[in-house]
């Protein structure tokens, strides 16, 4: 059947293929390629006097060495900076080959072409580069402080100040009952996809054309920005995204350098180039994100509702800023959640620091921002002796007060105007999944065993599906196949799957005949890219659409044929039929067939197409003047605006007593993304954003030592969450659909990691009696705060609140495994 | 340092999914190169290059080991099977069955390493419980799933390997297969 294909949690497209050995990644290709290793910088903040290449040249299988001043033209210039703001007033990228001084460790400064990867990096070895040290710039406070600059021309370490006030703050917060002030920070992680990055590039000297393959998130976006910088006419690049394994945001960015100077090389040799990022590549060379101190000053009433809430925070963006300063625009906006105080302020320093440079990571700022909003809550909470729910719901924005608007400008330079949501349905569903009124009993009971159990809590709101645009495009085949291209790539999210879904429900055709491509620009060159959980909201409404287009031309040429009128027309299963008389019929693969006036019959089917078959009306053209051949269709999607889906989640802590062990013993998430196209996969992207979550907050961290060396750029050293790291994780759904886009989703994506930091902090400041305010937070960090605690120097928290409702229920189970 | 680097090719005789090779790889080449580049099996893929991940993870006689832990000269004489020797796309084993049913994978990059390891634990721990699914793959990495899934999909392999043992058996029972080698 073909009905209800939307909204089905049916099996994925691709996986047949993915877990037989049959997915073509990166590395996959082109085993005859030439290979391409880096010399990278040592040091964080350096000046290159030398480099001196004499011994490398007698390695066998060495093709070629290339320094910044080999680099041609544009190929020197510096990398584009994406997106330009005019607060961004300091705005620098790097070279794709460094020029004169390096600002962090993993900084590119020789690329060396082999005949394979193991003699480039032999090649690479041999080549010596002398440097003169510069002071490094390293953390936060060092390069707020300014006495020590990474770009000797940007004063104060600042690529950007930004302001946002809604409200009059200072007044508010004058006028408030009470007032309360936090200072949070957060260190770095990063996205760390299985796969690293990768390109290999494909030159045909015969006709002047370069095909990329890039394990990239935006296949257009590396074309364009190739063919730029390579003087090409953009007819002449193809880009091609094949299996991508992983991204969460950081192959967003492009061109990375070697998006660049692989396809210049191939072009160069006339060969086939590949570059594979190993992992240690990965760590020092690609991004890194999250790192802020935050400084919050909150005025509020006897109630709890927020007067005013002034922000001040500074953003770690590393040694350059290709990507433009969005993700501190993000945490300025997104910090709100659902609430709406009655003023706001925000104010950012965007600062430079000789570190791995920083693109949005699954979350972009969101993390953030929540941590910030959400342990205000908490501290409402704790001073007016309310529970923790009760000040959230007392500061949600309502649903009949939907839409929103916020008067902030978001991250796509629109109004921040939530569209929809039921945030005290969300917060109700949450309370009763985690069982929030029963904890008090939980915690006594776990008290008098001699355990330290915490509640914690987290509400957050995400822009999703920002614009500009995406397309969709339809054809079908006269066999039936029905063919779909979007301009987007896929990561893993599970694309190919989803959108035939969308595809077999409005065209009314089986879905094993629908085939998905997305990421290639030959056959979709229209697109921006998959970030910031758009996917299935820009290109899912661009590819509905289209197949509408496909749907009415299918049933004019049908109801012709068939001599009804298309109004009558259905279309089930891939054939077109009367409706109630399903006797006269004819398949899609035939309407195919006839929407294409043949001259040659290419197979027994195409016979019934050519020019001496049937009748035809001599007064007419074979193709109508506003017609195409083809049984074909196509429509972009655009958007006023983003869509906000929202979450609220909520975790029990357990903490070692002694050893300060942090155990996670239930995650309960409450999830609300409008439609779901197919919850099997959202639920997926939960699971996968909630684990990235828990490494944000209790193991992942970027150790940088005072001279800017990474110290854990490995997978021994920096924590990412194995299965036995990650809590069994308990959802449930809300949909409230998105009034904005024909099919009322929203994005799912990135939800998952959004509130986690702040969800783990708050079941831990419950479980231990005192405010954790910087995250990730290890044992041994616990351990240390609570001497800090015993000693006095941290206040105590008055044991919070639990208003218990039931009476006399049962204590909550601890865990609740998977089946 | 001046003379120039030239590596010896050494022969290498090894089977692998079952089928003979021979090939010569310097004896720095490391197993998980020589299968995805020497002899293009792909679906072994490398994700740390320093055995932590488990992504290249393949069974060396029947043993999950880390490809790119070992030098391919090592695999000399053994028997190798990797993810395309676990089933193909229209007879999958049952844990890639598993996979597919159970959403255990997203991007699919860590998947084979994944497949290869619950493959080897299910022949020894015919019956996991839902933790000591958890535990079995705790010692490889992925970045998309949370690992939720994963768990489920161990179950359910071990749930497709039981109902194929009890065909199996059904079909000895009824006389109907004259040989079948107990699984």
């Amino acid at each position: 059947m073909t009905t209800s294909m939307f909204g089905a949690p049916i099996q994925r497209k691709e996986d047949p293929r993915l877990v037989t050995g049959g997915g073509r990644y990166l590395d996959d290709m082109g085993h005859r390629a030439l290979a391409a290793a880096f010399v990278r910088s040592p040091h964080a903040h350096a000046r290159i006097v030398d480099i001196d290449v004499t011994d490398a040249f007698e390695v066998d299988g060495l093709v070629g060495i290339w320094t910044h001043e080999d680099l041609p033209g544009k190929v020197g210039e510096p990398l584009p900076l994406l997106i330009p703001h005019p607060t961004l007033t300091h705005g620098r990228t790097q070279f794709a080959l460094a020029r004169d001084e390096v600002n962090y460790v993993g900084e590119a400064i020789v690329m060396v072409v082999a005949r394979d990867r193991y003699i480039a990096e032999d090649v690479c070895q041999r080549i010596r580069v002398d440097y003169e040290l510069l002071t490094p710039v390293v953390g936060i406070a060092n390069a707020r402080d300014g006495s020590a600059l990474v770009h000797e021309d940007v004063p104060g370490n600042v690529a950007c100040r930004m302001l946002q006030e809604v409200g009059d703050v200072d007044a508010a917060i004058a006028a408030a009952p009470h007032t309360l002030e936090l200072e949070l920070d957060i260190e770095r992680s990063a996205c760390m996809p299985m796969e690293g990055k990768g390109v290999l590039a494909r030159w045909d000297t015969d006709k002047g054309e370069l095909r990329i393959f890039s394990s990239t998130q935006t296949s257009t976006g590396v074309r364009a920005a190739v063919a730029a910088k390579l003087d090409l006419p953009l007819a002449k690049v193809e880009c091609i995204a094949p299996d991508v394994g992983g991204g969460f945001g950081v192959k967003i960015n492009h061109p990375w350098p070697e998006e660049v100077l692989i396809p210049w090389a191939a072009r160069l040799l006339e060969q086939e180039v590949k570059w594979t990022e190993d992992r240690r590549e990965h760590f020092i060379s690609s991004a890194h994100e999250r790192g802020q101190l935050q400084e919050i000053k909150v005025g509020f009433d006897e109630q709890g509702r927020i007067l005013a809430l002034d922000v001040k925070f500074w953003h770690d963006n590393g040694a350059y800023t290709p990507y433009g300063i969005i993700v501190p625009i993000i945490t300025s906006t997104q910090l709100l959640g659902p609430y709406k105080p009655g003023a706001y302020r925000c104010e950012f320093w965007s600062l430079y620091t000789n570190t791995v440079l920083v693109t949005p990571y699954r979350g972009a700022g969101r993390p953030q921002g929540c941590f910030a909003m959400e342990r205000t809550m908490d501290a409402i909470a704790e001073y007016l002796g309310i529970d923790r729910t009760e000040v959230r719901s007392r500061n949600f924005i309502l649903p009949e007060e939907m839409p929103y608007d916020h008067g902030l400008l978001f991250q796509d330079g629109r109004p921040l105007k939530y569209d929809s949501g039921d945030f005290p349905a969300s917060m109700a569903k949450l309370k009763a999944l985690v069982g929030w009124d029963d904890f008090a009993a939980y915690r006594e009971q776990a008290e008098a065993e001699g355990r330290r159990v915490g509640l914690g809590i987290g509400c957050y709101v995400e822009g999703t599906g920002v614009g500009p645009y995406e397309g969709g495009h339809i054809q079908i085949e006269t066999s039936g196949r029905v063919n779909v291209s979007t301009g987007l790539t896929s990561q893993g999210q599970g694309h190919e799957t989803s959108f035939a879904q969308i595809v077999a429900q409005e065209l009314g055709v089986p879905i094993g005949d629908v085939f998905v491509t997305t990421g290639d620009t030959r056959r979709m060159p229209y697109a921006v890219g998959t970030f910031a959980s758009r996917a299935a909201v820009m290109s899912g409404n661009a590819i509905a659409l289209a197949a509408r287009n496909v749907r009415a031309k299918a049933l004019r040429i049908a109801a012709d044929a068939l001599e009804v009128s298309a109004e009558d027309l259905e279309i089930v299963d891939g054939i077109v039929q009367v409706k109630g008389a399903p006797g006269t019929r004819m398949s899609l693969g035939t309407v195919s067939v006839m929407s294409n006036p043949l001259r040659y019959a290419f197979d027994d089917a195409a016979k019934a197409a050519t020019q001496f078959a049937g009748s035809n009306d001599p007064n007419k053209p074979p193709v109508a003047d506003d017609d195409e051949p083809g049984l074909e269709g196509k429509d972009f999607y655009s958007p006023t605006q983003a869509t906000f889906a929202n979450g609220m989640h909520a975790a029990i802590v357990e903490t070692d007593p002694v050893t300060a062990e942090i155990r996670v013993l239930r995650y309960c998430v409450i999830h609300d993304c409008g439609n779901m196209i197919n919850p099997m996969i959202v639920e997926g992207q939960v699971h996968g954003g909630v684990a990235q979550g828990v490494g944000g907050a209790l193991y992942e961290r970027m150790v940088y030592d005072e001279s800017g060396q990474l110290l854990n750029a490995s997978f021994m050293d920096f924590l990412m969450p194995y299965a036995s790291e990650v809590p069994h994780i308990e959802t449930d759904h809300l949909e409230t659909p998105s009034p904005l886009n024909p099919l009322g989703i929203k994005g799912a994506g990135e939800a998952g990691c959004i509130p986690v930091t702040a969800v783990i902090a708050s079941a831990i400041s419950d479980a231990e009696g005192f405010a954790i305010t910087s995250m990730p937070i290890s044992p041994v960090e616990l351990w240390e705060l609570r001497q800090r605690h015993a000693r006095g120097e941290i206040p105590s928290l008055a044991r919070p609140r639990h208003t218990s409702t039931s009476p006399g229920s049962a204590p909550v189970p601890p865990v609740q495994e998977a089946r | 340092m001046t003379e120039p680097v030239t590596e010896e090719l050494l022969d290498l005789t090894l089977t692998v999914n079952g089928v003979p090779r021979h090939a010569k790889a310097p004896a720095r080449r490391l197993l998980s190169d020589f299968l995805r580049h020497d002899l293009q099996l792909t679906g072994t893929h490398v994700g740390c290059e320093h055995g932590v991940c488990g992504a290249c993870t393949v069974l060396v006689d029947g043993q999950p080991m880390r490809s790119c832990l070992m030098f391919a000269i090592t695999a000399q004489a053994h028997e190798i099977t990797t993810v395309e020797g676990l089933g193909t796309i229209d007879s999958m084993g049952p844990v890639q069955q598993a996979f597919t049913e159970c959403h255990g994978l997203q991007c699919g990059f860590c998947t084979p390493g994944f497949l290869t390891t619950i493959t080897a634990y299910l022949e020894d721990h015919p019956h996991p419980t839902s933790d000591e699914a958890r535990e079995a793959i705790s010692g490889n990495l992925c970045r998309c799933t949370g690992y939720q899934n994963i768990v489920k999909s161990v179950l359910r392999a071990a749930e497709i390997k039981a109902e194929i043992r009890a065909e199996i058996r059904a079909e000895l029972a009824a006389g109907t297969t004259a040989e079948v080698d107990g699984a």
